[in-house]
């Protein structure tokens, strides 16, 4: 790929995960959902980077029904832990374009999310990684794991979307 | 917050129906609770298939202590405190592994696996020096009771057995939902902090009256069976088994629907490996029997529960911080269930969990909440007026009765009386 259109093409995925961190920040719980595709995937793990989520307790383990189940109780209005909403800012930097595995761009990142509500101030920090794929031209989220740099500690509720 | 001076009349703070809001704010009857519970009853502590091999270990707690649980070369377990009798340095930074010898960082005293004093650095300079007196600290009481390994720091008292009580037929019913009769943890767990009592979390664990409420956000947008469960026309009963043990029994809603794995929210046809093995190994009969009525969801006191699919240890870390460590069951010999036993713990548990991040969330703002102390009394009356004994003489109420915290909270003065 010539030099020029790799940097579009990185562009585009940064203004591409820009937006869903937006999404995310200001529950815009419908707009962040199309951002998947049909069999999406998203991932928390727990107690280390690289366990087996089919084996071991992940702290969100997603399908792509499950994502949907999550945003739909998210919109009910009656998700506690989430009435009156956290508020949320995230930095989302160190963008690679990792390689593209014939199922997608493989992508990673890094993130810091700030998070205050009742319970206090959280400083949430994340290594992410993403596959991402065209869908009618646009880029969508097939993948998405985010490894919490504390994820081997008890942590408190994580109730928005990370 | 108000630190008392001199501890109070345990009689004035527990009401039959009623208890003081300090017990929940207070950290000098934190302290005491420390003593008088956490480090004299039986505490769960870990399981033994999470230590299956001679020399394996886990990192375990019993209230603020910090305990290895490990497994000596002739398959004995023990529960050590992790730290080296030289100066006190923690002997082992790692969460689980398998060592024969604990060796500590700072002087290189090691300490075998089961605990006893081996050696140390530069010998010459404890001539003399008795090696067995300067083993690792133990909880000097550990029983097991189908897998689930106990400690208590008394050195007399009641059994394993007797502290147990009714509850034992609990995990009783509990192993047979494994056609090898084995639950195995081995899932690894979830560990959920939340700024509250230890208690909230307790009391709310077998309070059937909060469903309905907290989790109607999920019960609303999952096609999930368990709302009903909690209704007010319920037939599940509530169960005060003594000794602090309590228990939502589920078992007569289940056997109205009166189909096999309905407690799992599935059915015979969709897991047909582990209904065979389940026939096979308890008789046609039985086996659908076992299928029928499901796992029980019941709370050993202090704070070992089981709740159908999963398994939480309740861990104090102060007067107003627990964390909940949350792990999916997993039953020996029935890959399929465990398969779908992990999926829907995961998505109902932990920090983000559909179910547990709500109940969360309770227990936060009602910590918040009894820190208004001009009306300091939490009331625990509901359905005291119709309160019956089952055929085995048991307390028990409907489903959405707080029969359980009545239960607890008896359990509790007694303790802290010193009885």
């Amino acid at each position: 790929m010539a030099a020029s259109s790799q940097s579009e093409l990185l562009h585009e995925i940064a203004q591409f995960l820009y937006r869903a961190a937006r999404y995310e920040d200001e529950h815009r719980y419908e707009d962040w959902e199309s951002l998947w595709t049909d069999d999406g995937i998203y991932w928390v793990p727990a107690n280390g980077e690289n366990i087996d989520p089919e084996k071991q307790m992940s702290i969100i383990y997603d399908n792509r029904s499950r994502i949907g189940l999550r945003v739909r109780q998210l919109l009910t209005g009656k998700r506690h832990t989430q009435e009156p909403q956290s508020r949320l800012r995230r930095l989302i930097s160190n963008i690679e374009l990792l390689g593209d595995d014939g199922n997608g761009l493989r992508v990673g990142a890094n993130a810091i999310v700030f998070e205050t509500n009742q319970r206090g101030d959280t400083l949430w920090c994340a290594r992410l990684e993403y596959v991402l794929r065209r869908v009618d031209g646009a880029l969508r989220i097939a993948y998405k794991k985010v490894a919490l740099v504390n994820g081997e500690k008890a942590i408190p509720t994580l109730s928005f979307l990370i | 917050m108000n630190m008392i001076a001199t501890l109070p009349r345990w009689g004035d703070l527990i009401h039959q129906n009623r208890v003081h809001g300090s017990l929940y704010r207070d950290p000098a009857i934190f302290a005491q609770e420390l003593e008088q519970i956490w480090y004299r009853t039986w505490v769960y502590v870990g399981h033994e298939s999470e230590i299956p091999n001679p020399h394996d270990y886990v990192a375990k707690s019993i209230g603020l202590q910090p305990i290895l649980m490990t497994r000596d070369a002739n398959g004995a377990i023990h529960l050590l405190l992790n730290r080296c009798t030289h100066r006190g340095n923690q002997v082992c930074a790692r969460e689980k592994g398998n060592t024969p010898t604990f060796t500590c960082p700072f002087h290189s005293w090691n300490f075998g696996s089961d605990g006893r004093l081996v050696g140390y650095a530069f010998p010459d300079g404890y001539e003399g020096l008795d090696k067995t007196t300067l083993g690792l600290g133990r909880v000097p009481r550990v029983e097991s009771y189908r897998g689930f390994v106990f400690g208590s720091f008394a050195e007399q008292g009641p059994s394993l057995a007797q502290h147990l009580g009714g509850a034992a037929e609990t995990l009783d019913r509990l192993v047979m939902t494994s056609p090898e009769g084995q639950v195995e943890i081995t899932a690894g767990f979830l560990k959920h902090r939340t700024k509250a009592n230890w208690k909230f979390v307790l009391e709310n664990e077998t309070d059937g009256y909060h469903p309905a409420f907290v989790h109607s956000s999920i019960f609303s947008v999952a096609d999930s069976a368990i709302g009903s469960l909690y209704g007010a026309k319920s037939t599940a009963v509530t169960r005060d088994y003594g000794n602090g043990h309590t228990e939502v029994d589920l078992r007569p809603e289940f056997r109205k629907r009166g189909q096999p794995l309905s407690w799992f929210g599935t059915t015979a046809e969709k897991l047909p490996d582990y209904v065979a093995k389940m026939n096979a190994a308890y008789g046609d009969a039985k086996a659908r029997e076992i299928m029928i009525d499901g796992t029980p969801h019941v709370m050993i006191f202090p704070n070992l529960f089981v709740a159908e699919i999963q398994m939480f240890v309740i861990e104090p870390v102060s007067v107003d911080e627990t964390v909940q460590h949350v792990t999916a069951l997993q039953f020996k010999g029935a890959p399929d269930l465990n398969r779908r036993m992990l999926q829907q713990t995961m998505g109902s548990v932990g920090p983000a969990g559909f179910l547990l991040a709500d109940d969360s969330e309770m227990y936060e703002r009602t910590q918040r909440g009894i820190q208004a102390d001009k009306a300091d009394w939490v009331f625990l009356g509901r359905g005291e007026h119709r309160e019956r004994r089952d055929a085995d003489g048991f307390i028990i109420g409907l489903a959405t009765d707080e029969v359980p915290s009545r239960g607890i909270w008896s359990h509790y003065k007694a303790l802290m009386e010193g009885k």
